[in-house]
């Protein structure tokens, strides 16, 4: 089966979904929720079967790709709409009150429906090689994603933080086609792999085209311009700003799926975007300066904003930041992969797989506590130690893993980047400036991760009654937290993912 | 079969997280690990070395391996060191039963660390277990710890994990400066760093490692911490665990010998701070529990001698005392300090307080306890027959070695002869302690205290035991590591492989005495 069936059937699936709303009784969306779950579940089987669509379909080849990256990024975008869809279920209380309803779950439909399209879109970005259809892909997801963050209608919060995310969203999209504008004015195509074989051949021939290698400014204007863009989507500086807002305003599970998967398509296509720039001679080493310095800026701002906060989601939100910094130093150190190094792409991939995996339990946790304890401050965690003592453990140790500690999986997502950094600054030594930053970030991360150890162990519970855990939640959180300590031991699995 | 180490521990917590007695599981885990410990050792000592180790393979790219073995006899020691503290600490202290999960848990994780971190012959898990290891330290501090707990776990949280930090870059650099294929010490060690790397990575090495074992000026968070922590808490962690970043200079020093050499002077003043400012501190305590924080502190002033005398050296053959010195003396501090926090702990059980000027006179009502700590305060001072004696002399001779005596004194020779005051230091404040605290009249705090029972005595008996044998007769440890004719043939097989680039003008650094073996 070609693989872009797959899209094709997420669409239909939503569609479906989108159906089953109009007819479905207002009372409960117990039914969207459990065909919206299981479809998905079920379409990892036709995946495992998928290949590469035929080479003579020349037209589609232009702009679809099925590579090692495509397929690890489309898991990614897979697995994390099914865990965003399992905490929905369990946070439909919350939306609940939130909505037309308060106490039935009228108009909350689509909300288990949108995060399929989304999904579709990120599916779509990880193969996308052509500016056009990256664009295409890239706003059905931001657009998805205007609903879901001002889905709760009734909460100033979350209305407000939908407005934040339209403007600069709509004000990114315009960098974007901006971008696009300017590269298509200068190299005639949209096709990347065009554009990269343009630039290998006038770095091997410079009087060949143009005069790109004579003047690489304009082109390098419109490379800025798409990664400012770009910037927008993995949440680097300085179009971070709406992060903590956004994050803190939206419902639970689209923060969740802001974070991850939203991140990870956004990072797959700044890969690609990339990828012609970094491997001609002509570009890459302002290119380098560029990436190092979002790399470097992101790091160091996430890391150090993350500190005075007391409200976990705002946290979580810079805690992101600070990960889309650490992956930009792996990105900044472009590497091709040998025998002892991986890829930047892999290097990406592996940091990503296993950010999913850490930040959705996480987000899996404050669900909980927020059930329980209606606040999303740090404060609501105090003394969870006494109240539930397995989550307590789980929480400690997703922490850890956000925070890098060894036997954790988040460790190795660092130190690849970190030997990636390394790896090149033999090179090209401006790089030892983001290995430096890099080590404060991740001193600093120490602090404000063990800050909730802290909240969780040593600080007095407010109230003695025990927390209980609904049963997805139970098992999301459990298997999450395994997967992150065996990860920690063993990371191979994801390595035999990626491809290395 | 090292492996069994790690997974009996860990085994054990399970089995109380599962719902067993969580003192009984500690208890048997730990006692079934000092008897596979003695044995594995005693296996190495008659020569077998294979089917000891352990190797997985975690990542292919780069190679990591879950390697445990014994690397050398260094290894071997130090893996006795921590399975007879453990043990010893799993019978010391009692807590309220609701926190007894926590407690054996947090102890048996800090076990497994431990070994696991002396064990592991690859970089990776050399750091990552003792990271494991330091994070029930954290937590069982800020729980079950006395006094002003919280504040003090966290300023051992954010010393501790600062230091880790310094010492993870400068791990990752040394890895990258080497070159080296994959990374497992035999690989490691037989690799070359560039001199120009040298000075900025023995830096980070030694700031890291340093915080880890409170070298002086970053020693602030170890006396509060071993004061406040639960007694089998600051056992293992001051007893076992500190011993990680001295073992991890004495296991790295062959890679960066000259720039760790650059930095001679200033570890110089930074041990001389840790034994002679820290000392007079210790005297001023009012505390017992604080006073024995500090000694801990002060005491690992001599081992960084004998460090320093190995980098002054350069080469191990150059010194060949430095080495076995600074281990025997780890050792020794070891046994010593857990036994002395397990007594203190007994102590203020007994009477009920800790504060030396409300304690008298508990020699009369606890003469058994008063004999088991007054062995325990003069194996820390250094009487010869125990193990501390031992580690002390080979140190002060190490300080002295090479050096001639119509030369004058080298960085390490005078550091050594204001050492020496140390011990009068160690001699004012442990004696000063015992007399207030088992001599003169009873008081009203001593009145009623009972003496020790068989089972309360057993851990401190095993240790005294350890001290008493070792120190007598020290070979029974010394005979693990390598005898100086292998050294000198290991380093000359490494030089022939590999010369060493010449050293750059200016850069060289103050030598006490020429290396024999350059």
């Amino acid at each position: 089966m070609p693989a872009y069936w797959l899209e094709a059937i997420v669409v239909a699936l939503g569609l479906l979904l989108l159906l089953m709303e109009a007819f479905s009784n207002s009372k409960s969306k117990e039914l969207i929720r459990v065909v919206g779950i299981g479809g998905l579940i079920f379409l990892l089987v036709p995946f495992y079967f998928a290949v590469a669509p035929p080479a003579d379909n020349a037209e589609l080849a232009r702009f679809y790709v099925y590579d090692r990256p495509a397929i690890f990024f489309k898991l990614l975008a897979l697995l994390t709409t099914i865990l965003v869809l399992f905490m929905a279920y369990d946070f439909r209380k919350t939306l609940n009150r939130f909505t037309e309803g308060p106490d039935t779950e009228h108009g909350t439909g689509e909300y288990y429906a949108l995060p399929v399209f989304a999904c579709a879109g990120m599916m779509w970005m990880a193969s996308a090689r052509d500016l056009v259809s990256i664009f295409v892909a890239l706003e059905l997801v931001t657009i998805t994603f205007y609903i879901l963050v001002a889905f709760m209608n009734r909460q100033v919060g979350s209305l407000e933080a939908g407005v934040k995310f339209l403007i600069l969203g709509a004000l990114s999209t315009g960098f974007l086609v901006y971008g696009i504008a300017w590269i298509y004015g200068i190299t005639h195509t949209t096709n990347l792999e065009t554009i990269s074989q343009l630039l290998a051949a006038n770095s091997s021939n410079p009087d060949l085209h143009d005069g790109i290698s004579a003047n690489p400014i304009p082109l390098l204007f419109g490379l800025s311009l798409i990664l400012l863009s770009l910037a927008f989507k993995i949440g680097a500086v300085p179009m971070h700003l709406w992060i903590p807002d956004v994050y803190q305003g939206a419902p639970t599970p689209t923060t969740a799926f802001l974070s991850v998967g939203s991140k990870a398509a956004g990072f797959i296509v700044t890969l690609r975007i990339l990828d012609p720039f970094f491997s001609s001679d002509i570009t890459r080493s302002q290119t380098t300066i560029v990436v190092l310095a979002l790399a470097g800026l992101t790091i160091l701002v996430g890391n150090l904003t993350a500190i005075p906060q007391t409200n976990f989601k705002r946290l979580l939100a810079y805690s992101s930041i600070a990960h889309a910094g650490f992956i930009l130093l792996a990105i900044a150190a472009w590497h091709t992969g040998d025998d002892d190094t991986l890829s930047s792409y892999q290097a990406v991939a592996f940091y990503l797989g296993t950010y999913l995996l850490i930040t959705i339990g996480a987000f899996f946790v404050l669900v909980v506590v927020h059930n329980s304890e209606g606040s999303d401050n740090i404060s609501a965690f105090d003394g969870l130690g006494q109240r539930n003592s397995l989550l307590a453990l789980c929480a400690t140790i997703l922490l850890a893993a956000m925070a890098g500690l060894p036997l954790t999986a988040g460790f190795y997502g660092k130190f690849f980047a970190f030997q990636l950094a390394i790896e090149s600054a033999h090179t090209n030594q401006i790089l030892w400036w983001g290995i430096a930053l890099g080590f404060v970030g991740v001193a600093a991360g120490f602090y404000y991760y063990l800050k909730v150890v802290r909240a969780i162990y040593w600080r007095a519970a407010p109230k003695d009654d025990l927390i209980a855990i609904p049963r997805i939640s139970r098992y999301a959180i459990i298997s999450l937290t395994l997967a992150t300590v065996i990860l920690g031991f063993w990371p191979e699995p994801i390595l035999w993912l990626i491809g290395a | 079969m090292t492996l069994a180490l790690i997974l009996l521990p860990l085994f054990a917590v399970i089995a109380i997280l599962m719902g067993a007695n969580p003192r009984a599981a500690a208890r048997n885990a730990t006692g079934m690990m000092l008897f596979a410990g003695l044995g594995l050792a005693a296996l190495w000592a008659l020569g077998t070395r294979t089917f000891l180790g352990v190797d997985f393979l975690v990542l292919s790219k780069p190679e990591i391996h879950l390697a445990l073995n014994f690397f050398d006899g260094m290894s071997v020691i130090m893996m006795l060191l921590s399975v007879i503290v453990a043990y010893a600490a799993a019978r010391t202290g009692d807590c309220e039963d609701r926190h007894a999960k926590l407690w054996n848990i947090s102890l048996l994780l800090i076990a497994a660390g431990a070994v696991g971190a002396f064990l592991s012959t690859d970089l990776f898990f050399f750091y990552a277990f003792h990271e494991l290891a330091l994070i029930p330290t954290f937590l069982t501090i800020g729980i079950l710890g006395r006094g002003d707990r919280k504040e003090i776990a966290w300023k051992v949280t954010i010393y501790l994990a600062f230091g880790s930090i310094i010492l993870l870059a400068g791990l990752l650099w040394l890895i990258a400066a080497s070159g080296t294929p994959d990374l497992s010490f035999e690989s490691l060690l037989k690799c070359t760093v560039p001199v120009a790397a040298q000075r900025g990575i023995a830096l980070f090495l030694l700031i890291g490692f340093g915080t880890l074992v409170s070298l002086f000026p970053f020693h602030s968070w170890a006396a509060p911490a071993y004061a406040s922590a639960p007694a089998p808490i600051s056992m293992l962690h001051a007893g076992v665990l500190k011993k990680f970043g001295l073992y991890g200079l004495l296991r790295l020093h062959p890679l960066v010998p000259i720039g760790m050499a650059s930095w001679l002077e200033l570890i110089i003043v930074l041990l001389l701070g840790n034994i002679l400012w820290v000392g007079f501190v210790t005297i001023n305590q009012k505390r017992l529990d604080s006073m024995l924080g500090n000694s801990s502190v002060m005491h690992m002033g001599y081992i960084f001698l004998a460090i320093a005398a190995l980098i002054a050296a350069q080469s191990e053959s150059a010194n060949p005392i430095a080495k076995p010195a600074a281990i025997l003396l780890m050792f020794g501090h070891g046994v010593t300090i857990a036994m002395l926090f397990g007594l203190a702990d007994r102590i203020e059980r007994l009477t009920g307080t800790l504060e030396l000027r409300d304690l008298g006179g508990l020699a009369k009502q606890a003469p058994k306890l008063a004999f088991l700590f007054g062995l325990a305060a003069m194996a820390s001072i250094g009487l010869p027959g125990l193990a501390n004696f031992a580690g002390e002399v080979m140190v002060f001779i190490a300080g002295f070695k090479g050096w001639e005596p119509d030369t004058p004194p080298g960085w390490v020779q005078i550091a050594t002869i204001l050492s020496l005051w140390g011990l009068v230091i160690s001699a004012v404040y442990m004696l000063r302690a015992f007399r207030h605290i088992f001599q003169g009249p009873t008081v009203e705090f001593t009145r009623n205290a009972s003496d020790l029972s068989a089972r309360d005595r057993s851990p401190a008996v095993l240790l005294a035991a350890v001290l008493l044998i070792v120190g007598l007769f020290p070979n029974i440890l010394l005979q693990f590591l390598e005898q100086p004719e292998a050294v000198v043939a290991r380093e000359q097989a490494h030089i022939t492989q590999h010369p060493r680039p010449p050293q750059p003008a200016g850069s060289a650094p103050v030598q006490p005495h020429p290396s024999p073996s350059q």
